[in-house]
Order: structure tokens, then C-alpha cells, then sequence
């Protein structure tokens, strides 16, 4: 209902908006913002004015297909030469995705659960995780086991990267979730977060969502690797983490935030991830 | 429609934008007046302290993005403002939204080598120099390489200052340089003070133009120098439709790319945009009392340095 009322809302704008020419944003409407709605005086809704296609949600910044293509292959490029710049990554996810991210949102849309959580926009941030009780979770439950895997590897859900560069509120959504899901991917496929671990459970993203991002992150994660550890990686990891993808249901489908107390072996069944092989990441 | 094609629109949309922020504040303007921030309109208040963030956050990177933007050519935008400058030894130098110290640095080579000279040419004109009498001319060269020539940093963020600092101390500077706190609206020095004033690429944040050109007026001596190099309006139609081109497509990239921060280099070319042109700015220079003022481009007037004495 109010996805439709926004769409009205654009409609009525978009005459007005066509006829201003020469943004870098171009003309581009599907949902409106309900803040572009209001015309503050702020600095969103002039800055939304100016670019000529509308801030579509908090964070939004509207590019050319040529920004767009530059910002693929530079952060590409800076992504492969310091893996450890996340925001380039993310950004290369957000720059190549247009494709796949309305595919992802369908297949969610046709689960019931997905649906669900494409309705009530659930996000992962540690001020609406009750981490104390998770922490009090028996072993071997998700929420025992994400907050270990948080904790042993020093990472917070709150550093993932807002979505900026995607032209479409909802699948800005189903990309922000797919990136506060990845941590719970390497919880349930017991990966660590060293770069042998990521290429795993990027192979194992490239297979279930077919992210471009993903499926470059899994063609050149390897080259930083050792001989050792590429062995390792494909004579255990691989075919495992690809069999799971294969088999597995859209991991995008579940919504993890009702499932805390749930065994990491239960889900992993309910899901279709086969067990990991016992091999030191 | 995430996966629609956006038709890529040449970027007049700028200036667009920027008629339509003059025009529409009408309704904000009851209590805190309003200015410009990039294409945004913003109050006064604001504007001072967006800036601020703004090179907070681009301070690390300042001079790689430079360099990345302007594919190097700002070092020689700055040398010919030096040149233009012709420093002798013995001047003392104010370089206001100096952060990190391109211009002070350069001042110090400048003066150095001019001494350098000096006192060789000193040497070559005394025949029949006695060894001590030589010993002495080293001695002099030693202990005052500068010849009193001394620069004051001055910038408002204390992040650009840092990494100023930072830049001396690997580079080797010391002598002839301190680095202070201030606003160029209100600097914290006396009367009369310095014989050259220089801003580069900085006057075009501060809120109140006018202001700090009645402040460099205060500082400088009588027979003072202003001198100001800025990003002013590119007088060639066609290098000005690639210059935009270049400035809204390829420059936010190169910061979301480098830096991690699209917004503050949207900020930096929407700010030249808004910066006024060569002629008014020359006559608000001359409405603070310089005399003399004059104006030269660089590169098509995607550069010009603004001169103007205090007479």
C-alpha cells in the first residue's frame, strides 16, 4: 500500500523531474523516497533536487552507468590489490549487481519466509541484537555460535558497508541483507575469516546468488593464496562448498533473527548444507 | 527499475542545480541566513562546520588525491604561483588553508635556493678571499639558509595541519616554518605583519569571502602582497563542457575509489562551481582595498591566481 502510494507520489513528480536535463544521476524513477516527498529544506531533499533522479533511501547516491562502470573496475582493481579495503568490495558488489539483485528479490518474494522478511526489512546490528542472551544460548545453537564466531575473529555486524550505489530501494534491501547474512554464511559453513575461509564461502555465494562480486571474488580470491593452502582448497573446500550451493535453498530465504536458538546442524540440514569437511581453515 | 539504462545526461546538470538553489530558499530564510554548500543551500553555521568534516575526512589522502585528480598538474599550478611570487630572502610569508604545507614548502626551496645564489655571487665578486673569510661565508650560509625568510602555515583543521607536519618532518623541514591554528575570517595576528598573503585553493570553503579578504588587507604591511590561487571559470566552451564532464563523472569516483569518500569530492567540484569568476572576484578583492589587483589563468581558467597590494 505505501510502496504504492510512493509510486504515485513519483509519478506525479516525474514530468517535472524529466524536464531538468543533464544530471549525473540521469531520470530515474520507481520509488520515491517519502523524505523527497516532504521538500525540506534540508540538505537531502535539495541535494535530491539538484541530482535530478531522487535519493531513493538514507545513503543513496545516485551515478551515470559510466560512474558506475569506473567504479567497477577501480574497485575491482584496488579490491585485488588490498583485499582488506571491504568497501571496495562492497561497492564492485553494488556496481555489478543490477542484474542479479532483481532475480535475488524474486526468489524471495516466491518463499514465504523470504516474503516475510522482504516485509519487515529485518536488519543485523548489535543494538538490535540481544547479545547477552545469544552469549547465553547452549553451544552449538546459532546464536551461540555466531557470537563466538564474532568474537574469535574480532568483527561487528555494524561495519558492513550501507548500500549507495544500487538504483532501486528494494534491492538496495536485499543487497544490505545479503551482506549482514555473509557473517552468518561463514557461521554455518564454519569458516574463519582468513582469506582461505572467505574464498570458501564466496564460492559458496557465487553458486547461490550469482552475485558478479562474488564470482570474481571466488575466480581471483585464489591468487593470494599459498600452494598449500590451494590444495587444500581444491581437493576438500571446493567441492563441498560448491555441492552445498548446489543443494542448498536460497540462503536468503531464511530469517535467521527467529532461528537463534535453532542447532547450527539442524539448520544446516533444513537448509541442504552438507557438514564441513574436518580440515584446518 | 534497478536494471534500466540511465541515459548519461552531459553535466550542465551543475549548473542547473545551482540556479535553482539561488532561487528557492525563499522559504528558509527566516532565522538563520543561508549559504552555499557545494549545490546544497545550508545555514551559515552549518557550512563552517561541513567543511570542517569534509577535510577531516579527506586529510590522509589530500595530496594523493591531488595529484590523482589533477594528474599531477597542481604541482606546477603551485610552482607558478611561487615563481610569481619571487620571494627574496628575508620575507615573512602567511599561507592561509595551508594545511599541508604545498605552498610553504615551496616558499622554503624558493628562498633557499635565492640565497644560495646570493651568497655565491657574494663569493665570486670578493677576490683574494682569505681561507677564514671563506670559512665564515659557509658559516653564514649554515646558520641562516633561509636569510630570516621565515612561513606561517595557518588552516582551520587541525587534520590537515597534522598531516602537514607529518610531511615536514619526513621532508626535512624545520627551520622558517610554524604551523597555527585559525580561521581565516578572524586570524589571530596583529596589524600589519606580513609581506605576503597567500591562499591556495582554499578561499572557496570559507563562508565569508569578503571577510577573509578584509583580513588579509589587516595582516598585510603596507606594500603587502595578496595573493590567491583558486579554481575559477574555464573561458574555452568546449574544454569547459569535458572539464564538467570530468569534474562530475570521473573526480566522485576517483574519491569513493581512493579515498573511501564520494561525498566529500562531490562537495569539492559542486564548491568550484560556486565559486565566482575571475572579474568578481577580482572587484570583491578591491572592494577589501587592494590596489592593483590583477588576475592571471592557468590552463584555461580552470586556475587563476588572483594578486592584489596593499598600498
Amino acid at each position: 500500500m505505501l510502496a504504492r502510494l510512493r509510486r504515485a507520489a513519483a509519478a506525479a513528480r516525474a514530468p517535472l523531474r524529466r524536464a531538468a536535463p543533464g544530471s549525473p544521476g540521469g531520470v530515474r524513477l520507481s520509488h520515491a523516497a517519502p523524505r523527497a516527498a516532504a521538500g525540506r529544506p534540508a540538505e537531502d531533499g535539495c541535494a535530491e533536487e539538484q541530482e535530478g533522479c531522487c535519493r531513493l533511501y538514507p545513503g543513496h547516491i545516485p551515478t551515470s552507468p559510466l560512474q558506475k562502470a569506473l567504479l567497477a573496475a577501480g574497485s575491482a582493481l584496488t579490491a585485488l590489490y588490498d583485499p582488506y579495503r571491504h568497501d571496495m568490495v562492497a561497492v564492485l558488489g553494488e556496481t555489478t549487481g543490477c542484474l542479479v539483485l532483481p532475480s535475488l528479490r524474486d526468489k524471495m518474494k516466491h518463499d514465504p519466509e523470504g516474503y516475510r522478511i522482504l516485509q519487515e526489512r529485518p536488519r543485523i546490528r548489535l543494538s538490535t541484537l540481544d547479545v547477552n542472551r545469544l552469549r547465553g544460548l547452549p553451544d552449538g545453537t546459532l546464536g551461540r555460535e555466531y557470537i563466538r564466531f564474532l568474537e574469535d575473529n574480532k568483527v561487528s555486524p555494524d561495519t558492513r558497508m550501507p548500500a549507495k550505489f544500487v538504483d532501486d530501494e528494494e534491492l538496495a534491501y536485499v543487497i544490505q541483507r545479503y551482506r549482514e547474512v555473509h557473517d552468518l554464511m561463514h557461521t554455518l559453513l564454519g569458516m574463519p575469516t582468513n582469506m582461505l575461509g572467505e574464498v570458501v564461502v564466496k564460492w559458496f555465494e557465487a553458486i547461490q546468488t550469482g552475485l558478479p562480486m562474488c564470482v570474481l571474488g571466488a575466480a581471483f580470491g585464489p591468487v593470494r593464496l599459498s600452494a598449500r593452502k590451494l590444495r587444500v582448497l581444491a581437493t576438500e573446500l571446493l567441492p563441498w562448498a560448491i555441492q552445498s550451493g548446489r543443494n542448498a535453498n536460497c540462503i536468503l530465504n531464511i530469517y535467521y533473527e527467529q532461528r537463534w536458538e535453532q542447532t547450527v546442524e539442524s539448520l544446516r540440514e533444513e537448509i541442504g548444507i552438507f557438514p564441513p569437511p574436518a580440515v584446518r581453515v | 527499475m534497478a536494471a534500466g539504462l540511465c541515459p548519461c545526461w552531459a553535466l550542465l546538470g551543475g549548473r542547473r542545480g545551482a540556479l535553482r538553489a539561488l532561487v528557492r530558499p525563499a522559504r528558509g530564510l527566516a532565522a538563520a541566513k543561508e549559504t552555499h554548500f557545494g549545490f546544497q543551500t545550508v545555514s551559515e553555521e552549518e557550512k563552517g562546520e561541513k567543511v570542517y568534516q569534509v577535510f577531516e575526512n579527506v586529510a590522509k589522502k589530500y595530496d594523493l588525491m591531488n595529484d590523482s585528480m589533477s594528474l599531477g598538474i597542481h604541482r606546477l599550478w603551485k610552482d607558478i604561483l611561487m615563481h610569481k611570487m619571487n620571494p627574496s630572502p628575508g620575507t615573512l610569508l602567511l599561507d592561509v588553508a595551508g594545511g599541508t604545507g604545498d605552498i610553504a614548502f615551496r616558499f622554503i626551496n624558493y628562498v633557499r635556493s635565492i640565497r644560495e645564489r646570493q651568497l655565491q655571487r657574494k663569493l665570486k665578486h670578493h677576490q683574494n678571499l682569505s681561507w677564514q673569510e671563506i670559512a665564515d661565508s659557509y658559516q653564514e650560509e649554515a646558520v641562516k639558509p633561509l636569510g630570516d625568510s621565515q612561513v606561517v602555515v595557518c588552516d582551520i583543521n587541525k587534520e590537515m595541519l597534522k598531516v602537514g607536519r607529518q610531511k615536514a618532518q619526513h621532508l626535512g623541514y624545520s627551520e622558517g616554518l610554524s604551523w597555527v591554528v585559525g580561521n581565516a575570517e578572524e586570524l589571530p595576528f596583529d596589524d600589519n605583519k606580513f609581506d605576503v598573503y597567500t591562499i591556495a585553493f582554499g578561499i572557496r570553503n570559507v563562508t565569508h569571502i569578503d571577510l577573509a579578504l578584509q583580513e588579509a588587507y589587516r595582516v598585510l604591511k603596507p606594500g603587502g602582497r595578496f595573493l590567491c590561487l583558486e579554481f575559477s571559470q574555464v573561458n574555452n566552451p568546449l574544454l569547459s563542457r569535458l572539464y564538467d564532464l570530468y569534474s562530475f563523472q570521473i573526480i566522485p569516483v576517483l574519491g569513493e575509489i581512493i579515498a573511501g569518500d564520494w561525498k566529500s569530492y562531490q562537495y569539492l567540484v559542486e564548491s568550484i562551481r560556486r565559486f565566482p569568476p575571475q572579474e568578481e572576484f577580482k572587484a570583491m578583492i578591491e572592494d577589501a582595498g587592494f590596489l592593483k589587483v590583477d588576475y592571471q589563468n592557468l590552463t584555461s581558467g580552470i586556475v587563476a591566481i588572483h594578486s592584489g597590494f596593499k598600498l
